[in-house]
């Protein structure tokens, strides 16, 4: 039977490695506990902002899913934005790189991307990220250094050692961070990974988004050891649990994370526990947990709501709060008139970008 | 009774080699684990350990003889009791129990022994053009080297690339010229390095990636397929993956049927891919030039029973050939032998033993299995009316299959007489030497079909 789901952590915020027990490497360097990141009140405003992008398109892409304009597979970031804003927002863009799985669409809009061409690539537009040719698996911004948008779970841990190894052999200064979910966690070549990217000391920073669910699979039912901030340990990657839900415990991990790395001490690993309030993609009834279980995340534990807090005391007023929130309608109803409005690709577009060279 | 020490098999393909150095000399007293002497294989200098007891009687090979056959007696030793054996050059004297024991099984894959070469010249090349005799493995080789030194960004990554200078030799001296940032041993995790390698592509890298054969890829097909193929189109044009996966492919020797295969069909099956499956050593270094360059994802298909044979190399700086262009080995009109990699030697050999009994047979080498060049297939077609294909692959679903279903809708007026494959069996790669000389394709197949198809 499944455990009652506790996303936030019980009793600390940010929960380092336990010591390993004495043996040949305890007492090999790990990184320090995090503390929560002292976020200003400008810098709490676009947290703020960006979370309510995020859970307003996604809202808006499920409707738009539901009317027929998207098909296919759509995986919404609903309950999870605290994650990818808190991430994202301590990277350096066109520096840092970032990959991730299917459930791409939020840390996209974390990292600035237009919402536009994100919800015309969700309807498969011209207009869209990829030409319409990705579709909400598969999007990218080399521009960026967002390299997608990965549909084979688990895929994008390997690439993304690769993004680490290519920032370590240009000597760019850039971080790697590969997001994957507590389902990818338990894939072999994630391990495989892992080995070479401590061994090769590569800057990476691997985050276990763990949404309690791997599609309808609780962690529990699926992992042997479901502190998955402990599965790096045997390679000798150190590992830091986190509270999803809360975008400065988030901010302040991944600090620490970057700081780690930037000291040319090879990867990290942070499990952030969060929770999908949506089914796993948008055709998932969610039988496998009852309506209490995420009534009671989203009562507890909403992550725009603990950013509503922080507000508060911060002294922003509610209607401060509220013209936010008008504006994001808007800028999310202007992408799905967008989405909605431009043109399908040309038919020849069937044929381009097979290949980049003629031959 | 005495011992005869004879020159030993270090490898499964190896035949012949080096008497590189005798570590005894004659009347030495040995014991079982001592160093004999060194043999150079085609491949490595490998030590080779006495067996018995006993002194060592006659040297009969002296160090420093090349080519020496597997089997023959090297020296001889005389066992505990003293008594020497005797010499080999007396065969009638030859102990009883040699002639009970079985003579050293023929692999079947020494039917696809051949150096046959291309009988025309590549005509772009320049009048005079001077040649040199270089392996397959050395020109494979010679490619990375120059295409390393050329662009930074060029690296090799697999198992035993660097320390080991290559499983097959093939990266032999890339450690000691570009370092460990650019030729990296990997851990046995072929599709972690895939992915690695492929995320370095698209960070703007351009990995070589080898695998020790290209049956360990299958384990790294996701991301060849699903990273690196499908990532140009689905990004719409914005995310390129210039990565080689290269390695060898297709039967070797005795290996059994997890070591055995040819995926050339496998990879020509993808759209994003450009998959090259070179035949000789020019061809080899030229178009392994070309896929380091190529902004598309490559699969190049070696063959580990070609890597040591010798071809003629043009002495040209910088010998790049195109990508998806097939290549006519021998001009005929009678005849088209279809072919890639291992297979054009046998249809080279093939088109000889024709010629001989009046049929004139053109040869054509595909080099690219994707994009295929059947242009220059069905022009071919159409002055001789008549084709088989050769292929040391499997039939069903091959690239055999493909040009027959190429030349039976765009070229079927041409056709005299049906397309003919000649493929091996459609088994899995059998041990027993028997078992695997009969799965596997040889020149007379080749002339049996191309005689078939001419109705001769």
């Amino acid at each position: 039977m499944a455990k009652p789901t506790t996303p936030r952590a019980a009793s600390a915020k940010a929960k380092a490695a336990a010591p390993a027990p004495a043996g040949a490497d305890h007492n090999r360097p790990r990184p320090e506990t995090p503390t929560d990141y002292k976020a200003s009140k400008e810098e709490l405003l676009e947290f703020y902002r960006q979370m309510v992008l995020i859970r307003r398109f996604e809202e808006k892409a499920g409707q738009l899913y539901g009317l027929g304009f998207i098909g296919g597979f759509c995986h919404l970031y609903i309950g999870q934005e605290a994650v990818a804003v808190g991430i994202q927002s301590a990277l350096k863009p066109g520096k840092d790189s970032v990959i991730t799985g299917y459930r791409d669409h939020g840390h996209m809009l974390a990292y600035g991307i237009d919402p536009k061409v994100i919800m015309a690539e969700l309807t498969g537009r011209e207009a869209g990220i990829s030409r319409g040719k990705g579709g909400s698996m598969h999007m990218f911004s080399v521009e960026h250094k967002f390299f997608g948008g990965h549909g084979i779970v688990g895929a994008q841990v390997s690439l993304g050692a690769g993004l680490g190894f290519a920032h370590k052999y240009n000597n760019d200064g850039g971080v790697c961070v590969a997001y994957f979910g507590d389902g990818a966690a338990n894939q072999g070549q994630v391990y495989e990974s892992f080995n070479m990217a401590e061994l090769w000391k590569l800057p990476i920073i691997f985050v276990i988004e763990n949404n309690q669910y791997a599609m309808g699979t609780s962690v529990n039912r699926a992992s042997s050891e479901d502190q998955l901030y402990r599965r790096g340990e045997s390679f000798r990657i150190p590992g830091i649990q986190v509270d999803g839900m809360d975008v400065l415990a988030v901010r302040g991990a991944t600090e620490e994370a970057l700081k780690w790395v930037q000291e040319g001490n090879g990867p990290i690993l942070l499990e952030m526990k969060t929770y999908r309030y949506r089914g796993h993609s948008m055709s998932d009834p969610a039988k496998y947990r009852s309506r209490d279980e995420v009534q009671a995340v989203r009562e507890k534990s909403d992550p725009i709501e603990g950013v509503k807090k922080y507000l508060i005391d911060a002294g922003v007023s509610e209607d401060e709060i509220k013209v936010i929130d008008q504006d994001i309608r808007k800028v999310v109803a202007e992408a799905a008139d967008f989405a909605e409005t431009s043109p399908e690709p040309e038919a020849h577009e069937l044929y381009t970008d097979v290949l980049v060279e003629q031959y | 009774m005495g011992i005869e020490i004879k020159m030993p098999a270090l490898s499964p393909t190896m035949e012949e080699g080096t008497l590189a150095k005798w570590l005894v000399k004659e009347g030495d007293e040995v014991k079982s684990g001592d160093i004999l002497a060194e043999i150079e294989t085609d491949k490595a200098t490998m030590e080779f350990e006495a067996v018995d007891e006993g002194l060592i009687g006659k040297i009969m090979i002296a160090e420093g003889t090349e080519g020496v056959k597997v089997g023959t007696v090297i020296a001889t030793m005389a066992g505990e009791d003293g008594e020497a054996a005797p010499a080999p050059a007396a065969p009638a004297a030859a102990a009883p129990k040699a002639e009970e024991a079985p003579k050293k099984a023929e692999s079947g894959t020494s039917k696809l022994a051949s150096e046959a070469r291309a009988t025309v010249q590549d005509p772009d090349l320049p009048a005079g053009t001077e040649f040199v005799k270089t392996t397959v493995r050395e020109a494979l080789r010679d490619a990375m080297a120059e295409e390393m030194r050329a662009d930074e960004r060029v690296f090799v990554m697999g198992e035993e690339v660097a320390e080991y200078q290559g499983a097959y030799k093939v990266t032999q001296g890339l450690l000691a010229e570009f370092g460990d940032k650019r030729v990296i041993d990997t851990p046995i995790t072929e599709y972690g390095f895939a992915g690695i390698g492929a995320g370095a592509a698209m960070g703007g890298l351009r990995p070589v990636i080898e695998f020790m054969t290209f049956n360990f890829a299958m384990q790294a097909i996701d991301h060849i397929i699903n990273s690196a193929a499908k990532t140009n189109y689905m990004s719409g044009g914005q995310m390129r993956c210039p990565i080689v996966f290269r390695g060898p492919n297709g039967a070797a020797s005795r290996v059994g049927a997890q070591h055995s295969q040819n995926y050339g069909p496998w990879y020509a099956a993808v759209p994003g891919l450009i998959v090259i499956a070179p035949y000789d050593a020019a061809d080899a270094k030229g178009l392994l030039k070309a896929a380091i360059r190529s902004t598309d994802p490559v699969v190049f298909l070696e063959n580990e029973l070609l890597y040591g044979r010798s071809f003629d190399v043009p002495k040209v700086d910088d010998y790049v050939l195109p990508i998806g262009k097939a290549r006519i080995m021998r001009p005929g009109k009678d005849v088209t032998l279809v072919s890639y990699s291992i297979g054009v030697g046998l249809a080279l050999d093939a088109a000889e033993t024709l010629a001989a009994e009046g049929i004139d047979a053109e040869v054509i080498d595909l080099r690219t299995l994707r994009p295929l060049d059947t242009a220059t297939v069905l022009e071919s077609l159409k002055k001789t009316n008549r084709l088989v294909v050769v292929e040391e692959g499997w039939p069903t679903c091959s690239i055999a299959s493909e040009i027959a279903a190429v030349v039976m809708e765009k070229g079927f007026d041409d056709l005299d007489a049906p397309v003919l494959r000649v493929t091996n069996e459609d088994v899995p790669l059998p041990y027993a030497a028997n078992l695997e000389k009969a799965a596997l394709i040889d020149a007379a197949r080749v002339v049996e079909a191309a005689k078939k198809v001419c109705y001769k």
